[in-house]
């Protein structure tokens, strides 16, 4: 089971440090990370095993959302991209 | 790895485009809750319902988290209460306040099925049914009531036609202190369709399964913004292409997020209803659509050929991303709930009459439509009349939801707030169809009805 973490918003020193440690610490391990960033803007998506989660999705996403403010955090389960542009 | 471009559209269409899971309904039986004894009827449905679906909200929370997708609506679609008031008899608001009683409890935002199938006569409890409507929907805050008095098979009851012009007139008396909201919450149906999971028409038709979760997806705002990103000279097949590759990602959504609920509640998933549901939220209109495809206005001649390529195009895209499609499927135009119709209205380039063009190519009819509060109810019944009209010969479902604005005039304005929006009373034709209309009767069934 795999979810993604997107990130986006002004771009500061640390996020992808923030990000990753929140995630660990949540026991999901990183699969794949793809971050730039455009204009002052910082984009990045990663992609997480969430099978062995020790909270519920909700949760990792309030812990994100306290660890780097002022950002747009989404984490959403991985089917909902694979339904949408798949077939 | 999944695509980053997919990623980031599917984020944008929700964050930047309104898209969401406009409703998870669940269709429950009542015909087991049936008893001579009218209050033993009304225990008997407090407990089946509550029982099926009181794990119904925490459900569809658990869902919009998983996949952060919001899920505006759950609600609740009953078996027509008609069909119980025959054999128990009594007040039949009786049931309207179980109803309401166990929505609240249970935390849904509508419960629909205060209705009565009537398109070919009235059997016993339908009309004692249909004349309790107005004080069934003053009384209560959450039931919505449709009443079904037409279809391609039967023709049109012409004397529910006639009882349904004045339930309509009376519901917004009844409630005129709050502007009239009963009349928001009461559909007139031809070729009411049995799993709609859209309010207020919702109810669960008597050849359904004991329970079942039907979907509604929306997304105006999707497909408009899809639409805006193409050349000015791109051709009109090219945009029923975009329209309908928007479509199968909005409604894969729909279908994913009604299997899972289905799964978690252990209940059979029923159908997708893939329509495009405006919302009084900026840029989540349908009359935006058809602006962005090249009108002026909404209202323009042109916009029934529009709406027809919007309507089409929306069905094929719709209809290979699910495994079952039904419910009303299409595009709706209720002008009170869609910013983009409102302002056609107030700048005078939408009338009803175009309104009524325009429900012979969408799905559903003249809706959430403010008219002046002394409009006589035998205007009303003509209303219903010609919309039930243009769905039995065009064999499909349409609607009349119309608000009579008591106290109020052409120009004036009602607000309901939340998704009913707001809207101008708009003006109608005042010659009389009375004498027609008391003729009562039946109109007979079309030629195309019959296909055996």
């Amino acid at each position: 089971m795999r979810a993604v973490v997107s990130v986006i918003g002004k771009d500061m020193v640390g996020i992808l440090a923030k990000v990753s440690t929140t995630v660990a610490n949540a026991n999901a391990n990183v699969v794949e990370v793809t971050q730039s960033v455009l204009q002052e803007f910082f984009v990045m998506v990663m992609l997480i095993d969430i099978s062995e989660l020790n909270c519920e999705l909700a949760e990792l996403r309030q812990q994100l959302e306290e660890k780097v403010e002022g950002m747009k955090i989404q984490v959403m389960h991985e089917d909902i991209f694979k339904s949408m542009h798949r077939i | 790895m999944l695509n980053l471009g997919d990623i980031l559209e599917t984020i944008t269409m929700i964050q930047e485009e309104n898209l969401d899971i406009r409703t998870i309904t669940m269709g429950i039986s009542l015909l087991d809750c049936c008893d001579g004894n009218i209050d033993v009827s009304c225990e008997k449905i407090y407990k089946k319902i509550y029982k099926c679906s009181k794990d119904l909200v925490k459900t569809g929370d658990k869902i919009e988290q998983k996949y952060g997708i919001p899920i505006i609506n759950k609600r609740i679609s009953v078996t027509p209460i008609a069909l119980l008031l025959g054999s128990s008899g009594g007040d039949p608001v009786k049931y309207a306040r179980t109803l309401d009683q166990v929505a609240k409890d249970v935390g849904v935002n509508f419960i629909g099925g205060y209705s009565a199938l009537v398109h070919k006569g009235f059997s016993p409890g339908d009309k004692e049914l249909l004349e309790s409507i107005p004080y069934a929907l003053s009384e209560t805050e959450y039931v919505c009531s449709s009443v079904n008095i037409g279809s391609t098979k039967s023709g049109i009851n012409m004397d529910a036609v006639r009882i349904m012009g004045g339930v309509i007139k009376k519901t917004a008396e009844l409630t005129k202190d709050r502007q009239c909201i009963g009349a928001a919450k009461l559909v007139v149906f031809c070729n009411a369709p049995e799993d709609n999971p859209f309010m207020a028409g919702a109810f669960h038709g008597p050849g359904e399964p004991d329970c079942v979760i039907n979907v509604g997806v929306s997304g105006p705002g999707v497909v408009r913004s899809a639409i805006a990103k193409m050349n000015d000279d791109c051709d009109l097949t090219q945009i029923a292409d975009v329209i309908k590759k928007t479509a199968f990602k909005i409604t894969r959504m729909g279908q994913l997020v009604g299997t899972e609920a289905s799964k978690m509640l252990g209940v059979p998933f029923g159908i997708v209803d893939l329509s495009l549901a405006p919302t009084p939220a900026i840029g989540d209109s349908v009359a935006h659509i058809l602006e962005e495809i090249g009108l002026e206005s909404c209202g323009a001649c042109g916009t029934t050929a529009a709406l027809a390529i919007l309507n089409d195009a929306v069905k094929k895209g719709g209809v290979m991303a699910s495994s079952n499609v039904g419910g009303l499927s299409g595009a709706f135009i209720p002008v009170t709930e869609d910013q983009g119709m409102v302002r056609a209205v107030q700048s005078g380039s939408l009338t009803i009459e175009k309104l009524e063009a325009m429900t012979a190519v969408c799905s559903v009819g003249l809706d959430m439509i403010v008219i002046p509060g002394d409009t006589n109810e035998d205007i009303i019944a003509g209303i219903i009349a010609d919309e039930a009209a243009i769905g039995m010969i065009n064999s499909k479902t349409t609607a009349v939801r119309v608000i009579p604005a008591i106290g109020k005039k052409a120009g004036d304005e009602l607000e309901f707030g939340g998704l009913l929006g707001s809207g101008p009373v708009m003006e109608i034709n005042n010659n009389s169809p009375s004498k027609m209309i008391r003729r009562g009767g039946r109109i007979p069934a079309p030629i195309q009805s019959l296909k055996n």
